[in-house]
């Protein structure tokens, strides 16, 4: 065990593309921690599609051990951490576990909105701060205007800005003595009983749940009876250990050490991000503080497109939930899709990564429902309860009022594109709270919006108002009754479930006859004409007709077209196998995916 | 709209559209040869041809000598109850061409004293005197591909007759005393209007032919419509072709034409024999470029390619370019999906059952598109065939 005041414990916060992983694969690098023979880039994401997409999913800690100019060799742990506003509770923890953090922009970008959301959370959490302004080599950079800009924001000035180039090394040395000298040591207490946070945990097929934590007070042993005390479970520990980034069992961690921590235990929900460790005799009484239930934000129905494929969608979603205590789900019927689950989710990103997940390693094809987010009814009977489908929705009558999440929403853009973000947050019923600039050319605007108007494609609309250079980053408020309603789709008089939605009167008729207009287009003509309404209870707000298809033959069939006649049907007849029953109505399979892209 | 057959018209075995003519053809022979040779392509063909302007010239000798020597090749010959000259334009041979190409026929396989002997003609090319010709050879029928009686849809058809050619063609087969004589039309081109077909129609109708084939204009891969269709050209509207579908339907049926398949109109004891032939399964020999025959349970193509087929006749052999048995079930179902152009309809047989008793086919009853009677399963709508086809195919062997 190293002394605490030889141990620095930070992470590394960056906007997606600012270099995160390869300056962490830099430090690794530089310090003797890996070979460049073992270097591939993003050495600290495991999972493919971390890979992929550039982004941190799950936290990781590697020890590092670096020699200072001053001789002395100091034990450095590197918490990496989740980017993405949809882990901010988990990005909460990982800062926790820290006492420092690097912050990192891009010398060609400038400071984005989730980067300086993260680093207003680390500042909060009370973290040291080091800016670092990467990428110095491209020919783009502008790293002066962008150390002003960190400066300005984080309140020093920009000759503390350490610039670096982790493509090419540069500075690298530089911001290593940094870290030595600017990051406080761990505090705690080594006399006082054990105290750890969990700010990670992931399950590994072989060796069960896996858990990365920070000893905060005392020291944990192998072997120790331990207790996480949010869940109360009560188990020995069974191997300590570190990476580096190879895993290395340890017979100890001490007071201001990180490491990981295996138990055995099968089950992720018994093991917490945020819970804390203690002894089961001797023990504290008093938890480390912030622990949080996990709390899906969105929500949406996933279904097979092959019925026979629910079990295994079951099985995968089981599967993918050992590794994500986070994502909760329970089986859904809708008279359209069939048999599938209502799914909740943190985010956006989470959403989109369980479904590729769920698509790719689990091979499934899936039809994703429109996302809804989390609303609470209130009833006549006094009664509140949560809406998470607009077919959980009671009955007007039965309703007194229904409230809505609301997020606060900070945005950072170009002044020149002010104007056009104003004109979208307020089309999207946000309010305006402040606005700061960062530079003559950059403000920081503040709102309060419905989590519901951003759900959908808002990052989109902001990134073309702005040509790309808007950054958004949001974090939950209160929740607001609002003017909310169903607005359900008449497929030939029946309502089809996938395709309704709750959503502010005053959009309900867009919403409506935005997709009983898509619909048109995506159905195919039918033996009858179809009436497709969008309706608010009986109230029809819109309405198209699909005519009845009066042509399907060939003019001429002769003998010697027979046998390519039949080719031709069996083709077309291939095409029908994609199609869902809806009531008497056909409805390919890719116009439930086509139709909930629909922008509102 | 439902397009019933006509009940005043009397219903005896020579009705086009009866049951008891369907069934009789099943047990006709047939043969088909094929005249590969066009004045030049129209936009819309997707058939094995060779216009004068393309390569590979117009040697209709060398051709005519394969023919022959083709139809000595057939196998097991037995008598044929029709003949059908289809193209290209087999007028574009000489008569004497045609009568040795009967005579080959009827040396290797006999042909019964009541058979349908046709040919495709095109307007421009009939005169008084190759008409004249044709009967005396044998011929008993044509077919004349008139297309339209509006000009602007014969441009647009790359057509190069008349009205007045199709007119005077008419006459001149009339004053020969052929006793069949049809009218093809082509309907729902985009330069048509409502008027023109009308117009069409009603000059068809005024010339009162023996029988009437009216096909929807269709964009085939491949041809200079589809290239044209692919670089912006507006397509044939399916509903416009079904108004004038329906119009054309009701006007025949006025003037005593029977509807007896999806795009095929006759009076009464003119139904094409060769066609009812090949819809009802009936065994057929084929010769010529890329012609289809169906004999024993095999379909069998020849060679598309002029100079290819030439060389491999000449060498001796049958210019085969490939073939397909079909096992009991894929024979059965294809009955059932040709039988279902027929407005006699089909026999239900193995597969009507297990089709009826499907979601669909409770489906297709339910709105009407799919009747039964006498035991035959019936498409009501006949433009909606294909539509009923595809859900027979998706009866599996392990239904029946």
């Amino acid at each position: 065990m190293t002394a605490p005041s030889h141990i620095r414990n930070f992470s590394i916060i960056a906007h997606i593309d600012h270099g995160k992983s390869t300056l962490a694969d830099r430090l690794l690098e530089r310090t003797g921690a890996i070979s460049e023979r073992d270097m591939r880039a993003q050495v600290l994401d495991d999972m493919d599609i971390e890979r992929e997409r550039g982004i941190t999913i799950k936290a990781n800690a590697v020890r590092i051990d670096y020699e200072a100019l001053s001789g002395e060799t100091y034990q450095f742990n590197l918490i990496d951490t989740p980017g993405h506003v949809d882990f901010s509770y988990e990005v909460s923890r990982s800062l926790e576990a820290c006492e420092g953090a690097v912050l990192v922009v891009d010398a060609s970008q400038g400071v984005e909105a989730q980067t300086l959301a993260n680093a207003y959370m680390a500042i909060e959490e009370g973290l040291e701060i080091i800016p670092v302004v990467n990428k110095i080599d491209l020919p783009a950079a502008d790293p002066d205007r962008a150390a002003e800009e960190l400066a300005g924001v984080l309140g020093g000035t920009a000759d503390e800005v350490i610039r670096v180039s982790a493509k090419t090394g540069m500075g690298i040395d530089e911001l290593l003595e940094a870290i030595v000298d600017r990051l406080p040591p761990p505090g705690g207490d080594e006399d006082a009983p054990l105290r750890a946070l969990v700010f990670d945990s992931f399950y590994d097929t072989y060796r069960g749940v896996v858990s990365h934590v920070r000893v905060v007070d005392g020291s944990m042993s192998t072997r120790d009876p331990i207790r996480f005390m949010a869940t109360g479970l009560d188990v020995d520990v069974d191997e300590l250990g570190i990476r580096r980034p190879s895993t290395e069992a340890v017979p100890h961690l001490g007071t201001g050490e990180v490491g990981y921590l295996i138990t055995g235990v099968k089950e992720i929900d018994l093991i917490r991000v945020g819970d804390t460790v203690t002894h089961t005799s001797k023990g504290t009484s008093e938890t480390l503080p912030g622990y949080q239930e996990p709390k899906p934000m969105v929500f949406s129905g996933l279904f097979p497109t092959d019925g026979d494929d629910f079990e295994r969608l079951r099985e995968a979603l089981d599967k993918l939930r050992l590794n994500d205590s986070s994502l909760v789900f329970q089986a859904e019927t809708s008279r359209a899709l069939g048999f599938g689950f209502r799914v909740g989710f943190l985010g956006l990103l989470h959403m989109e990564i369980v479904r590729e997940r769920l698509e790719r390693e689990y091979d499934l094809e899936l039809v994703a429902t429109a996302p809804s987010v989390a609303y609470r009814a209130s009833l006549t009977s006094g009664e509140q309860i949560p809406v998470r489908s607009p077919q959980d929705l009671p009955d007007v009558s039965n309703l007194v009022s229904i409230e809505e999440p609301y997020v606060k929403v900070m945005i950072i853009a170009p002044s020149e594109f002010i104007g056009s973000v104003m004109e979208l947050v307020q089309q999207r019923r946000g309010e305006m709270g402040e606005m700061t600039y960062l530079s003559p050319e950059r403000a920081e605007l503040h709102y309060r919006m419905p989590l519901a108007e951003i759900v959908f494609d808002f990052f989109d609309l902001l990134k073309t108002r702005t040509r790309g250079y808007a950054s958004l980053d949001y974090e939950p408020d209160d929740y607001r009754a609002s003017d909310l309603v169903r607005v359900n789709i008449l497929l030939n008089g029946l309502p089809v479930d996938a395709f309704s939605t709750i959503v502010h009167r005053d959009k309900a008729y867009v919403y409506g006859k935005a997709m009983v207009g898509r619909l048109r287009e995506l159905i195919p003509r039918q033996l009858f004409d179809v009436p497709i309404q969008a309706a608010i209870g009986t109230r029809i707000i819109s309405r198209e007709t699909i005519k009845a298809r009066r042509k399907d033959v060939t003019a001429k069939c002769y003998g010697g077209d027979i046998t390519r006649k039949r080719k031709l049907l069996e083709r077309q007849k291939e095409g029908k196998r994609r199609m869902k029953m809806v009531g008497q109505v056909e409805v390919p399979q890719e116009a439930f995916v086509a139709a909930l892209k629909l922008e509102t | 709209m439902s397009l019933e057959p006509d009940s005043e018209v009397p219903t005896t075995a020579q009705r086009p559209d009866s049951p008891a003519l369907a069934e009789a053809a099943h047990s006709w022979n047939s043969a088909y040869v094929h005249i590969p040779f066009c004045a030049r392509r129209c936009p819309y063909c997707d058939f094995a041809v060779v216009a004068a302007d393309e390569a590979g010239g117009m040697d209709t000798q060398r051709y005519v000598d394969a023919l022959v020597a083709e139809i000595g090749m057939e196998l097991d010959p037995s008598e044929v109850h029709a003949i059908n000259f289809g193209g290209g334009t087999p007028t574009r041979l000489r008569s004497g061409d045609l009568a040795r190409l009967i005579g080959a026929i009827e040396a290797h396989f006999g042909i019964a004293a009541d058979a349908e002997i046709s040919i495709e003609a095109n307007p421009e090319d009939w005169t008084s005197a190759f008409a004249q010709d044709l009967r005396s050879i044998g011929f008993n029928r044509v077919s004349f591909g008139i297309q339209s009686f509006d000009p602007v849809v014969l441009a647009a058809l790359g057509r190069v007759h008349s009205p007045d050619d199709a007119f005077d063609a008419f006459a001149a087969a009339r004053s020969a005393e052929f006793p069949n004589i049809n009218i093809d039309l082509i309907f729902g081109t985009p330069e048509e209007t409502d008027e023109s077909w009308q117009r069409t129609v009603e000059r068809a109708v005024e010339l009162e032919p023996d029988h009437l084939s009216a096909y929807a204009l269709t964009v085939e891969g491949g041809t200079a419509l589809s290239r044209a269709v692919l670089a912006g050209a507006p397509e044939p509207d399916p509903d416009d072709q079904a108004d004038r579908y329906e119009g054309l339907d009701a006007a025949a049926r006025s003037a005593g034409l029977v509807r007896y398949e999806v795009s095929n109109w006759a009076r009464p004891e003119r139904a094409c024999r060769y066609n009812l032939s090949t819809w009802m399964m009936g065994e057929f020999s084929a010769f010529g470029t890329g012609a289809h025959d169906y004999r024993g349970g095999v379909r069998a193509r020849n060679i598309r390619r002029l100079d290819a087929y030439l060389d491999q006749v000449e060498e001796g052999t049958r210019p085969r370019s490939g073939d397909e048995r079909l096992g009991e079930f894929e024979s059965e179902r294809e009955r059932f999906m040709v039988g279902l152009r027929l407005a006699a309809g089909v026999l239900s047989g193995s597969i009507g059952g297990p089709f009826l008793a499907s979601g669909e086919g409770g489906r297709l009853v339910d709105a009407g598109v799919v009747g039964i009677r006498d035991g035959r399963i019936v498409v009501l709508r006949p433009f909606l065939t294909d539509l009923v086809a595809r859900s027979v195919l998706s009866v599996s062997p392990g239904d029946c």
